[in-house]
């Protein structure tokens, strides 16, 4: 029995990545979809592209299924350059967006599709077919039609069909787009389960952050055909490379401003819209004079009627808007430059003696290695 | 209560045109159908008559029917109608479903001018078209010149007046009826289906047979029963490029209608092949219908 998959494959810098891109663009006409995609997925990674729609998430994923071919690069799983490989031929299957489940036959007929393709024997394609519909719980609905099934009963079907054919590589294309909120969040966790349970590679395209964040190992973050970022749901969300990833992910309170110091464990910057500097300890490397972009999220900055502690960065407002969410709260705080900033506060206790409220005069604090520096 | 009163007076000009043309025509043949023929104007007997003590009689007269088991000659007209329609209709759809398939494949902006062609040949008359068969079929007529031109053969071929002409007639005449319905139905398939197909593993062939061609049977259905029933009943194409053999169930009517003055025998001709032909997809399609409705 092989040992199992390491946790942080990409981490090493011999392994092998199952799927390798090289400089792959796709482009329609004069439209380019995927512009030089280099990236690397790893055996047993659970692994999002994330993006707007448009962004060529999903193009990247045809690719990989061979729905689509390169203009320009190639692509390899395990090793194997898949340039002239049809689809039907290669090691991977889809879940496809609609499901494509087909209608003229019965849950157990689709299932078997794939399986019949390899000419296995009956007796095999039928075990087989019943193991995975137990797998996904659907093994009452075996002579069903899909029409006689619900959106998530569906969904597993197109699972089960997927995974029963033992691919290297699972892709999935926003597979619980079309499932209610509830369902989709337990979808999401089952899915992951399943995924650790039988080790295959997992490649999802989503436009949606939180499950994204929910359910991969691995996030690469696209937009307008290019990869901007690619790192564990931790690093996207917390040392975001760019603007447009720590904007795309979360929120963010971004402010503009210039360096004025420079040194090993923190930077100053100027911020006009503050009226005073501001201190940061993390984010890329800069230059006295380089201007930059300072960020923090809501989450990281306190908010309370009192002055901050000094070595505390900070800023001073009055509140404009309040979203009660329940478990937290999202205050919007207007500051003398005119500039808004978001600050979220967990309601920690059932009632406030003295809540804040609209027009309340409130500091705002945060600490220097709380914030970032971006300069992209 | 007003939903039903809408449905009604939607239906009515359907209905009332249907009952106008078609029920009360078709009563009528059935009641000439079981008259005594008869020499005279009309040519056959009435159905009832009142006697001197005013009762009501009826000359019923089923001897119309039993004269159409009794002469070979219907029953090779029936066995021959069905026989050519059948093979024209297996004519269309070999021709049809690849240009259906091709069509619905094609570029969308392509697919309106494609389907206008399909259906350009209407703009003509179709007794102009069939004619110009001849021109084409006859023994110094084009095919022939291009065959013997390539080579092919050595002397004319006898095409025209043969079955093999009715054939390609009704072929070339109902194509567009089989090519729009395959048409509408392949338009329509979602093809990620056969993306599906073929991330499961499957060749594009077998992925057109398990999946495209039992997904398109409704549209199969539809353009078959479309050029078969027209077909079966076709006079026109017969009489003008078929011979004096191409015994077809629409020439023995016009036979026993015009030739024989028999008006009783040839309405009998006509509801036979009524029955004949409806009463069998009636029961296919009920059937059909109930099987859909038990996997509901």
């Amino acid at each position: 029995m092989a040992s199992p998959a390491p946790r942080f494959p990409w981490t090493d810098p011999n392994a092998a990545p199952l799927i390798r891109f090289e400089g792959v663009s796709k482009r329609f006409g004069d439209f380019v979809a995927v512009e030089r995609v280099d990236l690397a997925i790893h055996r047993g990674e659970f692994f999002s592209l994330l993006g707007a729609s448009g962004c060529g998430k999903t193009t990247l994923l045809r690719m990989l299924a061979g729905f689509e071919t390169p203009s320009d690069g190639k692509i390899f799983i395990d090793g194997i350059d898949m340039t002239a490989i049809p689809p039907y031929e290669r090691p991977v299957n889809m879940m496809f967006q609609s499901y494509a489940l087909f209608p003229h036959m019965t849950v157990a007929g689709n299932i078997a599709f794939g399986l019949k393709q390899n000419s296995l024997p009956k007796p095999v394609i039928a075990d087989k077919v019943k193991a995975v519909l137990d797998m996904v719980q659907m093994g009452k609905f075996a002579d069903r039609k899909p029409h006689q099934l619900s959106g998530g009963q569906r969904q597993r079907v197109a699972l089960a069909r997927c995974l029963v054919k033992e691919p290297k590589v699972l892709l999935l294309d926003e597979p619980l787009a079309a499932l209610d909120k509830k369902l989709r969040e337990q979808t999401q966790l089952e899915l992951v389960n399943i995924q650790d349970r039988i080790g295959i590679t997992f490649v999802m395209v989503t436009h949606d952050q939180g499950e994204a964040m929910t359910m991969s190992s691995r996030i690469g973050v696209m937009n307008a055909g290019v990869i901007q970022q690619v790192g564990t749901p931790v690093e996207i969300y917390e040392y975001p490379g760019s603007r447009f990833v720590a904007d795309f992910i979360g929120a963010a309170n971004m402010f503009e401003g210039t360096v004025t110091v420079d040194l090993p464990d923190h930077v100053t910057t100027t911020c006009p819209e503050l009226e005073h500097d501001l201190t940061i300890a993390h984010g890329d490397p800069v230059t006295v004079g380089t201007p930059v972009t300072v960020m923090v999220r809501p989450e990281k900055m306190a908010i309370s009627r009192d002055k901050p502690a000094e070595g505390l960065n900070w800023a001073k407002g009055s509140i404009a808007d309040i979203a009660y969410l329940g478990d937290v709260s999202t205050y919007h705080v207007l500051l003398a430059s005119g500039r808004k900033v978001q600050v979220l506060q967990t309601n920690l206790r059932h009632t406030n003696e003295q809540p804040l409220t609209w027009e309340d005069e409130v500091h705002l604090g945060w600490h220097p290695a709380n914030a970032l520096v971006l300069t992209r | 209560m007003s939903g039903r009163l809408g449905r009604f007076l939607v239906g009515l000009p359907a209905y009332a045109w249907l009952v106008a043309f078609f029920l009360i025509p078709f009563l009528i043949i059935l009641k000439i159908s079981l008259s005594e023929p008869a020499a005279g104007i009309p040519p056959y007997l009435p159905l009832w008559s009142h006697d001197e003590v005013e009762n009501l009689r009826f000359h019923l007269a089923f001897g119309n029917y039993l004269s159409l088991f009794g002469d070979e000659l219907y029953a090779f007209a029936y066995f021959n109608s069905i026989r050519i329609a059948g093979i024209a209709t297996l004519g269309c759809l070999l021709i049809g479903y690849p240009a259906a398939y091709a069509i619905a494949r094609s570029p969308a902006a392509w697919r309106q001018s494609l389907l206008l062609l399909v259906a350009l040949p209407f703009w003509t008359s179709f007794l102009i078209r069939v004619y110009a068969w001849i021109g084409i079929l006859k023994p110094e007529g084009l095919l022939n010149a291009l065959l013997l031109w390539l080579g092919v053969i050595s002397e004319p071929l006898q095409i025209l007046q043969t079955d093999l002409a009715v054939i390609i007639g009704m072929t070339y005449s109902y194509l567009p009826f089989m090519v729009l319905p395959l048409y509408a139905t392949l338009e329509k398939m979602d093809l990620s289906l056969l993306e599906a197909a073929a991330d499961l593993g499957c060749r594009p062939f077998r992925a057109f047979l398990a999946v495209t061609l039992p997904l398109s049977m409704p549209g199969i259905v539809a353009g078959s029963l479309l050029v078969f029933i027209p077909a079966v009943g076709e006079y026109v194409i017969p009489d003008l490029l078929g011979g004096p053999d191409t015994l077809m169930i629409g020439k023995v009517l016009w036979a026993e209608f015009f030739d024989n003055r028999d008006w009783p025998v040839a309405s009998a001709v006509a509801v036979a092949m009524l029955v004949l032909l409806v009463a069998p997809i009636m029961i296919i399609q009920n059937a059909r219908a109930k099987a859909e409705g038990r996997k509901r």
